[in-house]
């Protein structure tokens, strides 16, 4: 136990004289909190939109007023040449485009029937999607009030949808960006900071040293691995305090469920990094490595998209992703307020990761040196 | 009292260590001497079990490297080639680290690096790190000694170290024999043999001979003579073509040379050269110093 002692005392000591490491560990959080939950919003506002009305009647400047009043559009242009248009959507000065065709009141009033024309930039199809749904509400909406106005009686039986989005009312998109943030900065500790400081004594040869010692393997191993389990977990405080002082984030659940989970997943991504470290000889080679398994845990965790659209492949490969567990459990305690029964399943998922991980990380380990 | 048997360690086609046999006395100051690459690192890394031989066994007090790993890193004191402490620790918090772990504290063997540590003490606060070469060079054997070890493996301790350190650290494993420490060191310069009580050879693996510093330089078979001339270059070769030569290489300003003829001296060898045009030539009788040896030995194993 003393030597346990001993050896967390050291890796404190390293940790907080590394010029490197130190402002890591405090800047970090602080910086990718307050800029990327910023930066990495999905809501759409301020679609450039221009209009080409060919139509000039009451009703197409009725619509170009509907489109004009929205908070998601807004209109650059009204001219009544489509070849105009298209230019301005080449050189990208607009992100759509509303073609209101002559005749189209006309049409209208004579047919009951008459269509308008959108056309959007796809490059960023999640982008597009959006901008194409906005505008059909806002089209469909003009519908309902053109009913109202053309006819003499009531518009009769109709089914009205009132949606309300639970768990986060006002779509704010920082309640689910910060969770996910917080997920991706408690793996960087772990895996990130673990693997390099245990390559590092490979790498400049204390290693030699220490093995030479009375210190047993397993008792290095703890003593490397206790200090940045801590560390996380004073991260994921920082950062539910930044995110409660700066963006009010609700915490609507029991927060100890979502320091066990945390506390399980920090010895799976710990595990993972002492299994990365096994496999290289320098930090450069264990940088690269980490890399390499960050971004695809990231990308696949479901952090910017829906887990439930992705194919069936990735859905299996997601079951050895800590990232997609934790992704899911600290937004389900935050917004939904769920509690250990809810996300029993998560705990047995990631449970069975640092089981499974940190043994064979030992093994490794001790093959190795 | 340590005792090699047989000792093999092959790295793919390299065998590091070939049939490595040697025992060393309690309290003896025992050097492994031999160029880069002979196996010296790879022979100490089998004694202080950090690495497990493919044949042939160590004892060191009856324990063995393999089996009894952990009573053996209690009584080994092991300083590597390559300095490895602590650079982000300072030099107090390095010693005071290694004397923890195992098990014991700086005042309760203070004795024993006293005469070491005092030099680098006023310096304490300071990082690892940031220490001179020499400097470094104590601690390290400082923090080897904390645990008062009852052996202390050193690998090449005085490479890359000036002339005067390197003379003040064997002045210090001397004065640590008093301790009753076995000290084993390895060198890859001769001149340091003559401090030892005993030195090993080794060279491509193998152990060339054991014995004193003085009994390996008497060892040697046949007179040597230094040879003094302007065209160096050109002596070797004409000595090299000749018929009588037995071995002949540079040492300093002179050549070393033997003859295979037991008849020969200096006036002899003299009148050769002198006809052979090298009329600046000057021969004398040398005593074999320890490196001659080793080359004797060497062109025996090759």
């Amino acid at each position: 136990m003393r030597i346990i002692l001993i050896l967390i005392q050291k890796e404190f000591l390293q940790v907080f004289r590394n010029k490197t490491l130190l402002p890591l560990i405090f800047v970090l959080p602080i910086v990718q909190l307050l800029v990327l939950v910023n930066a990495a919003t999905q809501e759409m506002r301020n679609i450039k939109v221009v209009i080409v009305d060919q139509d000039y009647s009451s009703l197409s400047r009725q619509l170009v007023s509907k489109f004009d009043a929205s908070d998601f559009f807004n209109v650059q242009k009204v001219i009544d040449n489509k070849q105009d248009g298209i230019e301005l959507f080449k050189n990208g000065s607009s992100d759509m485009i509303l073609v209101i065709k002559n005749d189209t009141e006309a049409d209208l009033l004579n047919n009951q029937e008459s269509s308008v024309q959108i056309l959007t930039n796809a490059i960023n199809s999640t982008r597009a999607q959006l901008s194409f749904a906005y505008a059909r509400s806002v089209i469909s909406d003009f519908n309902y009030d053109l009913k109202i106005e053309l006819s003499d009686f009531n518009v009769g039986k109709r089914i009205q949808t009132q949606s309300l989005f639970w768990f986060n009312t006002e779509l704010n998109s920082k309640y689910y960006m910060l969770p996910g943030i917080l997920v991706i900065l408690l793996t960087i500790i772990g895996m990130f900071m673990s693997a390099m400081n245990l390559v590092r004594e490979k790498e400049i040869g204390t290693m030699e040293q220490i093995n030479v010692t009375p210190v047993r393997k397993s008792q290095f191993i703890i003593a490397k691995l206790v200090p940045f389990w801590i560390i996380g977990i004073f991260e994921l405080t920082l950062g539910l305090f930044i995110g409660k002082l700066v963006y009010d984030i609700p915490i609507v659940g029991n927060l100890m469920v979502l320091y066990s989970f945390a506390a399980v997943y920090l010895i799976a991504i710990l595990g993972f990094g002492l299994f990365l470290s096994t496999l290289a000889n320098t930090q450069q080679q264990v940088m690269l490595m980490s890399f390499f398994f960050l971004l695809v845990f990231v990308m696949m965790s479901g952090i910017f998209t829906a887990y439930e659209n992705m194919p069936t492949w990735a859905k299996i490969i997601d079951i050895v992703n800590p990232l997609y567990y934790f992704m899911n459990v600290v937004r389900m305690v935050l917004l939904k307020g769920s509690g250990f029964a809810d996300v029993a399943k998560y705990f047995y998922g990631i449970s069975g990761i640092a089981l499974l991980i940190v043994p064979l990380a030992i093994w490794n380990y001790r093959k190795t040196s | 009292m340590i005792e090699v048997r047989n000792l093999k360690k092959q790295y793919g086609d390299l065998i590091a260590v070939n049939d490595v046999s040697f025992s060393v006395n309690e309290g003896e100051l025992f050097g492994v001497i031999g160029p880069d690459g002979a196996g010296k690192t790879t022979l100490f890394r089998m004694i202080n079990s950090l690495i497990i031989p493919d044949s042939g066994s160590v004892s060191l007090w009856g324990l063995n490297p393999v089996t009894d790993y952990k009573a053996i890193r209690e009584m080994i004191g092991y300083m590597p080639g390559r300095f490895s402490l602590y650079e982000d620790l300072s030099v107090e918090e390095n010693l005071e680290f290694f004397a923890t772990v195992f098990g014991t504290t700086i005042e309760e063997n203070y004795h024993l690096i006293k005469d070491i540590y005092a030099q680098i003490e006023p310096f304490k606060k300071r990082k690892a790190g940031q220490l001179s070469g020499g400097m470094k060079q104590k601690l390290a054997l400082s923090c080897a000694l904390i645990h008062k070890p009852r052996i202390l493996v050193l690998d090449e301790p005085t490479t890359g170290v000036d002339a005067v350190s390197r003379y003040e650290f064997w002045d210090m494993l001397i004065k640590l024999k008093q301790n009753n420490i076995t000290i084993l060191v390895s060198t890859p310069y001769m001149d340091e043999a003559s401090k030892c009580d005993r030195v090993a050879l080794m060279q491509n693996g193998h152990v060339l001979m054991v014995d004193t510093p003085w009994g390996i330089e008497n060892g040697f078979s046949t007179s040597l003579y230094g040879l003094k001339t302007i065209n160096k270059y050109k002596l070797i070769q004409f000595l090299r073509s000749s018929v009588s030569c037995k071995s002949v290489y540079p040492f300093g300003e002179y050549l070393h040379y033997c003859d295979k003829r037991e008849d020969v001296n200096e006036k002899i060898l003299i009148e050769e050269l002198k006809q052979a045009g090298f009329f600046d030539a000057i021969v004398d009788e040398v005593k074999p110093g320890i490196e001659d040896r080793f080359m004797e030995l060497m062109g025996n194993v090759i």
